[in-house]
């Protein structure tokens, strides 16, 4: 198979422009005849919808969750990272641009990175626009704070709710589509398979989430903005309902999926405290601007109140290992630093499974600094929900943190107009794999949902649609879409059938341990090819043994549940295969037979390159496609940020 | 809620008595009760219910379905009335973020979905709360098309203002002012996003427009009229106070006077 990237020839800068020049335009009185289904109403997908509907073609939008405004993107924290260079402090498209492949250890599209970092500035315009409350300065001016991987500050935030004011924008905007007409909005819908017409994507299969229906839908093109698979570890910051199936599903009609071993664990969690949990919290990384991140120097100390160990018996770990970023240092790199110290036992807070799994993030230099009130009003709801949760006042005595799951890299593989191999079907926001390379820099995730959705996708998606023309949409009852609606019933039948006295969560959390212990922060040869193992028997062990109550004629949540962990099942033996095979380490994926002095070995010779996988059927192996990664500006180094 | 400066807050393992509502979708609703042993008061609420929903799975029963996503306070699905409160007992937190330390060992709870007609129960513990997409459809934007914006920094704003709008903007959407008062006004909810919209330079220009259709859209699609009860304030896991409300009736008065001075001065120009 031939991976064209369709990367526009000309200089990087030149590239978005050029491009765009040259795309196929809808002639206005002729959109409204075309019917795009957005699936997904997230920062991308809320974006993309909204957009195209202002364009005037006629949009479907469908989300799971009872209204969009409550996609997950609401949950993001800290910010949004723009190359306005309001700061004076060095900033620039390029700077952004070099910030975020070096951040994505050089795995990352150049001129997907480009156009990202040129795209930037506009959103932070789109959004005030819209009335997104960002933070201020006395002046009226918009104010900026720092973030992890940057030496300047470009990140904007509305306190520690800017996924949240963003979404909201984002949704304000689809609203007013969807008062005018252009855009149906669908809540409480989940998509369960793709439809391919003639080899392009023309439709979806759906269950009504209130009434058990599942039917199908006809378009002239599909965009799926679905987010990230983050929910395969079992506990992580992600929303439950977050799931793999949409582009999962996707990947078995034949999309690739690029790079799934590409996690993001990110070093600023609450510690897991218990059997029954069901998801971690993230504390946002904006807090290791003013925290300090330590351990005690000896394990002797770790049982201690933490104001009872001396200054000098404190090892301030991120300060020592990496002085010129300290407590900045980008995710990867410092939560390998925050389990190495506990791996060494050096770790604090009470033992969970016999093992003290925490570092100290601490305030109290910076609340002598600034006053109590200065970090209240910078941190005020992250504290409180903190003390909501543990229990614990963080004014008073240092916070606990650990590492969790938080973000995926990989997802179905596009190309520079964000659609996948499969003509018809595009792909923005986390679904996708394109911009962040091996690690995501902080606050660029919104960044990129919002230049997919407002930008890339309007130009990129009318292309298409002016190359297959009006004739393009085939009709809803022919055998394709019959054929589809049909596995999926079969599908939902078997489970709602099957006798079993398992619960769909028991199979999940199982999955969860055996990806966190072989396929999270470090992982290896013997462990990967375990896991595929056990993972295969897991799965078998399930479709034997799992119950599914209820009558899939209603409310069934159960069967939802059932089916996204089936997903994950299959989709965790697919993200192990791919860190197996990738024999380097770079950003988020550690091998540990690959490592020098304890940081990541890259291996550019061997690895300098996307890993697109095919699905090959039932019982074949997945086959396993490479895109090169062509450096034409950025040069190839190693990451250091010592 | 810290007892203890030096030590981390100890855990220990509740039994409870569970009431909780069983309805399917047009039909009536009844209360279930079941027991549930060991547990965590480190476990939040919904933690807790998901502990009931899988031993009844186990002993192959229908668990019950309540509306949930983020669980960490923020996306608004969450939506429990629980003794009789909705988000329980503790002020300024969700469902979702209520943890177990807050109950007693041997305690009788009581879970109900929202109550309130503009919010149908679709099954055990969800109800339909488009209404309030609705409202926001018919008005809670400021129309600006992806492309058209100008420069971020070419309008300064005052940090108060700014500051106050993004008060009223952290509404999550959850509808517990809506469950909480006995008229099932939606005034709260409304009025943070008035507010917000409003106070800005950016709403400007449709202010009035605004204020006009999302208040007649409300009334449309069910909500009850607010008579000054307060229980919303006191219910709102946000912080979202009654200024807000305030803030509404005033923008409101403003633009009907306005609506109807330009609508007689319209007739009365037609009658020249
Ligand atoms: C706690 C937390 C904090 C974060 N903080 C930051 C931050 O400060 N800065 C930053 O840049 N990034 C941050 N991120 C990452 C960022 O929030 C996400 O990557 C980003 O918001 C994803 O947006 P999206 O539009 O791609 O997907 P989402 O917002 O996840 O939306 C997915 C949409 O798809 C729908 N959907 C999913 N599956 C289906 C299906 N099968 N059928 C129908 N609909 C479906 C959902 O209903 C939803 O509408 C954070 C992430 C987390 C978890
Ligand atoms: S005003 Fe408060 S209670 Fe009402 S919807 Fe908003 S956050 Fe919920
Ligand atoms: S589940 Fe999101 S606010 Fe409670």
């Amino acid at each position: 198979m031939n991976l064209d990237s369709k990367i526009p020839t000309g200089p990087l800068s030149a590239k978005w422009d050029n491009h765009k020049a040259k795309l196929r335009l809808v002639n206005p009185a002729n959109r409204r005849k075309y019917h795009i289904i957005v699936v997904g109403s997230g920062l991308a997908g809320a974006a993309a919808a909204s957009s195209l509907g202002e364009q005037g073609y006629d949009v479907s939008c469908f989300c799971y969750q009872d209204s969009p405004r409550r996609a997950h993107s609401i949950a993001a924290q800290g910010g949004i990272n723009a190359a306005k260079n309001y700061q004076n402090d060095g900033d620039s498209v390029r700077r952004l641009f070099q910030d975020t492949i070096k951040g994505g250890d050089y795995r990352a599209r150049e001129a997907n990175v480009y156009r990202l970092a040129q795209l930037s500035t506009a959103i932070i315009d789109q959004c005030v626009a819209q009335g997104v409350p960002f933070a201020r300065e006395y002046g009226g001016l918009l104010a900026n704070r720092s973030f992890g991987g940057a030496q300047v500050s470009r990140t904007f935030y509305a306190r520690g709710q800017t996924g949240q004011q963003l979404l909201l924008g984002a949704y304000s905007s689809l609203s007013r589509q969807i008062g005018a007409g252009t855009v149906k909005m669908y809540p409480r819908h989940e998509m369960l398979d793709l439809v391919l017409v003639g080899g392009h994507a023309k439709g979806i299969v759906t269950r009504n989430l209130v009434t058990g229906e599942v039917r199908t839908w006809s378009a002239d093109c599909v965009v799926l903005c679905t987010g990230g698979y983050g929910n395969v570890f079992y506990l992580s910051t992600n929303a439950q309902g977050c799931n793999v199936s949409a582009t999962y599903r996707s990947y078995r009609r034949g999309a690739l999926f690029a790079n799934p071993c590409y996690t993001q664990i990110h070093p600023t969690c609450i510690p897991v405290h218990g059997d029954d949990q069901s998801k971690l919290t993230l504390m946002s990384e904006s807090l290791r601007n003013d925290g300090r991140v330590w351990v005690p120097k000896t394990m002797a100390d770790c049982g201690k109140d933490p104001a009872q160990v001396a200054e000098a018996d404190r090892d301030y770990f991120l300060e020592r290992k990496y002085p010129s970023y300290g407590n900045l240092a980008p995710r990867d790199i410092a939560s390998r630093a925050a389990k190495e110290a506990c791996d060494e036992g050096r770790g604090v807070g009470p033992e969970v499974g016999g093992r003290r799994l925490g570092v100290y993030l601490d305030f109290s230099a910076s609340i002598q600094r600034l006053g109590e009130s200065v970090v209240r009003e910078r941190y005020g709801n992250l504290f409180d929900m903190y003390e909501n949760i543990t229990g614990e006042n963080a004014y008073r005595r240092p916070m606990r943190i650990y590492p969790a799951v938080h973000y995926t890299m990989g997802g179905l593989w596009v190309d520079y107009n964000l659609q996948s191999n499969i003509p018809g079907l595009f792909v923005g926001g986390e679904a996708n794999f394109s911009d962040h390379g091996a690690n995501r820099l902080g606050a660029s995730a919104l960044m990129q949902g919002l230049a997919d959705g407002y930008f890339v996708l309007p130009y990129t998606v009318a292309d298409y649609l002016a190359g297959v023309g009006l004739s393009g949409r085939p009709s809803v009852d022919g055998v394709e879409y019959r054929d589809v609606l049909a596995q999926v019933n079969d599908r939902v039948n078997r489970l709602l059938k099957n006798q079993g006295k398992q619960t769909a969560r028991s199979y999940h959390k199982q999955l969860g341990k055996i990806i966190w212990d072989e396929c999270g922060m470090a992982r290896t040869r013997e462990g990967l090819t375990k896991a595929i193992s056990d993972i295969r028997g897991l799965r078998e062990d399930f479709w034997k043994n799992v119950a599914v109550p209820g009558t899939g004629a209603d409310v069934t949540p159960e069967l939802e549940r059932a089916g996204r962990v089936a997903d994950f099942l299959e989709f965790g033996e697919l993200m192990c295969r791919d860190a197996l095979v990738r024999e380097e380490s770079c950003g988020g994926h550690f091998r540990t037979e690959y490592q020098v002095d304890g940081e990541a070995k890259r291996d550019d010779a061997r690895f300098a390159h996307v890993a697109a996988w095919q699905w090959a059927g039932e019982t074949a192996e997945p086959i396993r496609h490479e895109e090169a990664l062509v450096y034409e500006e950025a040069q190839l180094s190693t990451r250091s940020y010592k | 809620m810290v007892k203890d400066n030096h030590s981390h807050s100890a855990d220990s393992v509740l039994n409870l008595r569970l009431r909780v509502w069983r309805q399917r979708r047009g039909q009536p609703g009844a209360f279930e009760e079941h027991a549930l042993q060991g547990v965590s008061t480190s476990a939040s609420f919904l933690e807790m219910m998901d502990m009931l929903n899988e031993k009844l799975v186990r002993d192959g029963k229908e668990p019950f379905a309540f509306d949930h996503d983020c669980r960490e306070g923020i996306c608004g699905m969450c939506s429990m009335t629980i003794n009789g409160m909705p988000h329980g007992p503790l002020p300024g937190v969700t469902t979702c973020q209520l943890h177990m330390r807050n109950f007693r060992d041997g305690e009788t709870i009581t879970v109900e979905p929202w109550r309130a007609r503009a919010f149908p129960v679709l099954r055990d513990l969800m109800v339909d709360r488009s209404g309030f997409d609705k409202v926001i459809q018919s008005g809670g934007f400021i129309s600006i098309r992806a492309g058209s914006a100008p420069e971020a920094n070419a309008t300064p704003i005052a940090k108060d203002v700014s500051d106050a709008a993004m008060d009223a903007a952290e509404c999550i959407g959850c509808g517990a002012c809506v469950a909480s008062c006995k008229n099932g006004s939606a005034m709260l909810f409304v009025g943070a996003k008035v507010t917000h919209l409003n106070l800005l330079p950016q709403g400007q220009p449709e202010r009035d427009r605004r204020v006009l259709a999302m208040v007649r859209t409300m009334d449309d699609v069910g909500f009850g009229n607010c008579t000054n009860q307060g229980e919303c304030q006191a219910h709102c896991p946000k912080g979202i106070t009654l200024d807000v409300i305030s803030h509404l009736n005033r923008d409101y008065l403003g633009a009907r006077v306005k609506a109807f001075f330009s609508s007689t001065g319209k007739a009365r120009r037609g009658g020249d």
